[in-house]
């Protein structure tokens, strides 16, 4: 046995998490389907007309990114046992490299998810394509930004009885920053100006929940 | 309750005496609230613990496989997180039958099957500090004997062994010595 470092740990947990993402299906065959339902019915309920469609699509789609990538990224809650988690204690992993880990495992999910997502927005809605060269980014931002919150989240009420409700009430208010920023960002496009603040706003809001679930992995799996 | 090396302690108590809550201690997984207890030199008080958990190997009574994943890459995974040689996870699934059951998904094992996973998992990470809870439990004759063997491996090889169990004569069988839990103290 050898002391394995850091990011052989972390790569562990995220070959882990793919793999039993892959078995299950349920970013692919549940969240996502739904995912884009979701954006299907908005056009449905409130008409066809393409000015109305075109005006909300970008924040439709950032809405629906929101509400279902939460899903995503907190599946961890419900999906590791007691059992599970005090097997990989025992093995001596870095509980920060598992937090890195399962964080990689979640962004993968949600960049799919949010691609999957932007085509059928288009698609449906009709949005003009200017600006989507920052598409891109914002994504990953916001990929990164819910992976990040979502995972903590996950660890803060994994442990308790009602983590399927906690966890919906602790992440919803804390993405708001990632959702204001991101349709912000199109905004600020849309109109001609820089849309530089809003992305240094995400960025700093990643930045912080990445401090805080690294310096805090230790204490939530001894939690 | 002092365990030397070599050692293999049976542990007996009624339902609720708190014998797993003792097993989660010993294996670091719990914090005592009071009292003394070190393991491996660890005070399991102190962060410690934390560096002598990859020499502790803890069989629960639930079984902590991954149902999505087989038997082979829930060995795997854990072997890559330790810096295992991955020709030892195959090896550690034939010493406790199931090489023929390697790339078999855990949920559709039975829980025997499961529970020598388990142990294969162990038999794989070497521990010091073995530590069984109802280790005789959902296992057919066979797999009864590899436990026996498996703790008698450990504590030839200078390890030491804590075993709970309800099955008293088997596990006074492999036992130096004993002890009783009461309302979670120990007699």
């Amino acid at each position: 046995m050898t002391r394995t470092s850091f990011w052989t740990q972390a790569m562990a947990i995220t070959k882990r998490d793919v793999m039993r993402e892959r078995r299950s299906g349920e970013v692919l065959w549940v969240t996502l389907p739904f995912g884009a339902i979701a954006l299907l019915l908005i056009p449905i309920a409130i008409g066809t007309d393409r000015p109305t469609l075109r005006a909300i699509g970008v924040g439709m789609f950032w809405v629906i990114v929101m509400l279902f990538g939460v899903l995503i990224a907190v599946r961890q809650a419900h999906t590791e046992s007691q059992a599970q988690r005090d097997v990989v204690a025992l093995t001596g992993i870095d509980p920060a490299a598992g937090y890195v880990g399962r964080v990689i495992a979640s962004f993968m999910f949600l960049i799919g998810f949010e691609v999957v997502l932007a085509v059928v927005t288009v698609a449906l809605y009709d949005v003009p394509l200017d600006g989507w060269a920052w598409m891109p980014l914002v994504m990953v931002l916001v990929g990164a930004g819910l992976s990040l919150l979502g995972t903590l989240a996950a660890s803060i009420v994994s442990t308790g009885r009602s983590a399927s409700a906690l966890v919906p009430l602790l992440v919803a208010p804390l993405s708001v920053p990632l959702l204001i920023g991101a349709t912000q960002t199109f905004e600020a496009l849309r109109l001609g100006r820089s849309s530089l603040t809003w992305t240094l706003m995400m960025v700093i809001v990643i930045l912080l929940l990445a401090i805080a679930g690294v310096m805090s992995a230790r204490t939530l799996q001894e939690s | 309750m002092t365990v030397h090396p070599g050692d293999a302690i049976g542990v007996f108590g009624t339902n609720g005496a708190g014998k797993t809550t003792l097993l989660r201690l010993l294996a670091t997984l719990l914090k005592p609230a009071t009292g003394k207890a070190t393991i491996l030199g660890a005070d399991l008080a102190t962060d410690a613990r934390y560096d002598v958990r990859p020499r502790i190997g803890y069989v629960g009574h639930v079984p902590g496989l991954y149902p999505e994943m087989t038997l082979n890459e829930n060995l795997s995974f854990i072997a890559t997180a330790m810096g295992i040689d991955h020709e030892v996870v195959e090896s550690s699934l034939a010493a406790v039958g199931l090489a023929g059951a390697a790339d078999r998904r855990a949920e559709v094992c039975s829980h025997g099957m499961q529970r020598r996973a388990e142990f294969a998992r162990v038999l794989m990470t070497k521990p010091d500090f073995l530590l069984l809870d109802e280790p005789h439990s959902a296992l057919d004759g066979n797999a009864v004997d590899l436990v026996d063997d498996l703790v008698r491996q450990i504590i030839d090889s200078g390890g030491a062994a804590v075993l709970v169990s309800h099955d008293r004569s088997r596990v006074e069988n492999l036992a130096t010595y004993s002890v009783e839990i009461t309302g979670g103290t120990i007699a």
